[in-house]
């Protein structure tokens, strides 16, 4: 009877799931950049179409998504570089799911100095 | 029982393999460069000061004033859009099995990133930060026409 694969290098581990978040944050930040492109390019229409579009960025909801945005890149980011390791380094394999932790710890660690500043420029309070 | 084992499919060609090649080093080269561009670019914009708050056609035209950023922002612009739409490219070649779908998502990316890179370059290379007959109080404090 044929049993169910056990986990490899990939399937279901920390290869696996880090791969997957690649695609997904990869997919955010691609459609984020298209829009983003595209508000700035009214800095060439007029002050106040920038001023009016950016206005949203600004708001409580688009503020939050920003959080998700910057949590998005910095996960990228980190896990690029951990990719970058394992095909160039030639330790890099056996230390991936190490590295993966890395990643991650590093992630939270920036993100964690970054959302609460976020959150009063959003939210009003300190400058 | 015997096994069937398909014929071998034909290997991509030499010419298609190689441009492969390049495009997995473009991902690794530009994603460094990127890190640091990306890195800066949220730095100064949503961390230093008041952040997002800050962020105003006045905030932009002080940025964009001297070459630096507008450099910053040109080189970024073209790495990112051709990194994000060579990987989206390799989610579509992953995810869409019927070989048309396939063909006009691609080509669909690389003409929505053509357009953008377009754009973009335009409205950095022109940018001008105290254009005429705008409201004072929204220009640059370093604009004469304010």
């Amino acid at each position: 009877m044929p049993s169910k694969p056990a986990g490899t290098l990939y399937r279901g581990k920390v290869g696996m799931w880090s791969w997957v978040l690649h695609r997904i944050t990869g997919v955010a930040i691609f459609f984020f950049l298209l829009v983003h492109v595209l508000d700035t390019a009214l800095v060439r229409v007029s002050p106040e179409a920038y001023n009016s579009v950016i206005a949203t960025y600004k708001t409580p909801i688009i503020g939050l998504g920003e959080l998700g945005l910057v949590a998005s890149i910095l996960f990228h980011a980190l896990n690029g570089v951990r990719v970058i390791l394992i095909d160039f380094w030639p330790k890099g394999a056996k230390f991936q799911n190490v590295m993966f932790w890395v990643v991650i710890a590093v992630a939270v660690i920036l993100f964690a100095g970054f959302a609460p500043r976020h959150l009063m420029h959003v939210f009003g309070g300190a400058k | 029982m015997s096994i069937t084992i398909e014929t071998p499919r034909s290997p991509r060609s030499r010419k298609s393999a190689k441009l492969e090649k390049y495009g997995w080093l473009y991902m690794r080269a530009s994603g460094a460069l990127l890190l640091v561009l990306i890195f800066g670019h949220l730095i100064a914009n949503l961390f230093v000061g008041e952040g997002i708050r800050a962020i105003d056609f006045g905030f932009v035209g002080g940025k964009w004033a001297t070459p630096f950023w507008r450099i910053w922002d040109g080189i970024m612009l073209w790495l990112a859009l051709i990194h994000g739409t060579n990987g989206m490219r390799t989610l579509v070649n992953d995810y869409a099995e019927r070989p048309w779908v396939r063909k006009s998502l691609v080509v669909t990316l690389w003409a929505v990133c053509g357009v953008l890179i377009l754009l973009g370059t335009l409205v950095i290379t022109t940018f001008d930060p105290c254009p005429a007959n705008s409201l004072p109080e929204l220009l640059p404090s370093f604009c004469t026409n304010k």
